[in-house]
């Protein structure tokens, strides 16, 4: 199973610190023919209007729209605002591959930036982590294709749908592998399918 | 260190900004040509360094309308620069809602002795450094991002090299010492032991480390990402050149792909004439502003 992190910017190191972390080695992706080795993808917080504008510019954003439909993505923060369907204001296009709206920095600026308690319900088990929410965004509302994983308050702060996993914060920070781990879980479970 | 929340959460936007670009801008316009080239975040300032230069006189932070102007124009992190050990600017600037502070020595100093305390402020602070000394006295003071000074506003990619090379040589010399040899490291260094010893274990600074001060082409900005920089601020080298927008595109695209050079020199090809430059033989002792800071 070959897991790959979208390196184009953002904290590309934290995730794959926490992949070696759990005994897995992740290729850095800025290529579409690194992408097209993997058989999941991770995109990492950053700031979305880059991600956005150096994928189009250089001939990633289409294959990774294509590996998002048959292949399993995790997006965090960043990743989770360029994979949705609707983002309000946002002067870009985006991946359309889950069906959620986003409002993005719906918390305010850097000083609202905060680590607080987040509810994770995953694979049937309830849990509490460490959530660290960094000029955030908020998903307002989900599609019915989309699955509720976790809460902060009322805000909704993860999801998923059948081939994305998207969560507000970065649990790459905390190393808390709760996440990740659900995430490889879903890849495996694909490529057997 | 990392376990202080509040510190956590600073250095967390310092990890998002990585691989990416940090442009010095003066208007709003600017600040929208900035971020539609893919910059990271802008550094919003009255005058960008090389006018600062040539301008002379006492450099300040700059007007609060500037600061809202581009804070209204742009959704991408804006950061501003205080005077070093001026933390009235500071409490000003984050009042004003920046998502960074930026204690720099482009600004004339308002303290010779104490630079900022940074741990008592809730946004983040980057401060300037010439070798590992200096970096790690300035993360004790709560800086959540260290960069190189380089010698702004020249153009000229000497000193943030000089720089980078101090700090990263000072980092691999840690990791050859013993564990007994720490203290006197330390104390040569000017640094708490504490830091000393968490970069024996790391290996690297304890917070993300970017470059500045005069990078004026794509291939200064691969340059110093394969110098060990996280990522790069550009202050006049954008603005200073004939063609910004081409100009900040390309740079943008060299640092992402610091190491496709087939595409560097693609994205270098007719950028027009990037800013003249200074030698650093050029500009006096007392007008460098990287001697600026302790």
């Amino acid at each position: 199973m070959q897991i790959g992190v979208l390196a184009v910017q953002g904290d590309f190191s934290k995730h794959q610190d926490m992949l070696r972390q759990m005994g897995i080695e992740s290729q850095l992706v800025r290529t579409p023919a690194v992408l097209s080795k993997c058989d999941g993808l991770i995109i990492p917080g950053g700031e979305s209007t880059t991600l956005t504008t150096v994928m189009q510019k250089h001939g990633l954003w289409q294959p990774l729209q294509e590996f998002g439909r048959r292949k399993v993505i995790f997006g965090t923060c960043a990743g989770l605002i360029i994979m949705a369907n609707e983002v309000p204001g946002h002067p870009h296009a985006t991946l359309d591959l889950i069906d959620i709206t986003v409002e993005r920095n719906a918390y305010g600026r850097q000083v609202d930036s905060f680590i607080d308690k987040v509810k994770l319900e995953l694979s049937g088990a309830s849990s509490v982590v460490e959530g660290v929410f960094i000029r955030a965004p908020k998903i307002k509302a989900c599609g019915t294709s989309v699955r509720i994983l976790g809460y902060h308050r009322q805000d909704i702060v993860a999801a998923e749908n059948e081939h994305i996993l998207v969560c507000t914060f970065h649990p790459e920070l905390t190393g808390d592998e709760r996440l990740h781990r659900y995430f490889l879980h879903k890849v495996s479970r694909h490529i057997h399918d | 260190m990392q376990n202080d929340k509040n510190m956590k959460i600073k250095i967390g936007l310092a990890e998002m900004l990585k691989g990416g670009v940090i442009m010095d801008v003066t208007t709003p316009e600017q600040a929208k040509i900035a971020e539609e080239a893919g910059a990271v975040a802008v550094m919003a300032l009255e005058r960008i360094p090389a006018d600062i230069r040539a301008h002379g006189g006492v450099a300040r932070m700059s007007d609060p309308t500037v600061i809202r102007a581009i804070q209204k124009t742009v959704s991408i992190p804006v950061m501003a620069k205080c005077r070093i050990g001026h933390f009235a600017e500071a409490q000003v600037l984050e009042a004003l809602g920046v998502d960074f502070i930026d204690e720099s020595e482009v600004l004339t100093p308002a303290d010779e002795e104490f630079h900022v305390d940074k741990w008592k402020f809730k946004v983040p602070f980057v401060c300037g450094c010439r070798n590992l000394g200096e970096a790690l006295r300035r993360i004790a003071e709560g800086a959540a991002m260290i960069r190189t000074k380089g010698e702004a506003g020249t153009g000229n990619i000497v000193e943030a090299v000089r720089h980078m090379r101090a700090v990263q040589g000072g980092i691999r010399r840690i990791q050859g010492l013993g564990d007994e040899e720490l203290v006197t490291e330390a104390k040569n260094l000017g640094a708490p032991v504490e830091l000393v010893r968490e970069v024996k274990k790391l290996g690297k600074l304890p917070v993300p480390n970017f470059s500045a001060g005069g990078v004026a082409t794509p291939a200064d900005a691969s340059l110093m990402m394969q110098l060990g920089a996280e990522t790069v601020f550009v202050g006049s080298g954008i603005f200073k050149s004939s063609d910004p927008v081409k100009m900040s595109k390309a740079i943008v695209t060299a640092v992402t792909h610091y190491m496709d050079f087939k595409l560097i020199a693609k994205v270098s090809a007719g950028l027009g004439e990037a800013m003249r430059g200074l030698e650093m033989g050029a500009i006096p002792e007392e007008e460098r502003m990287a001697g600026r800071g302790w």
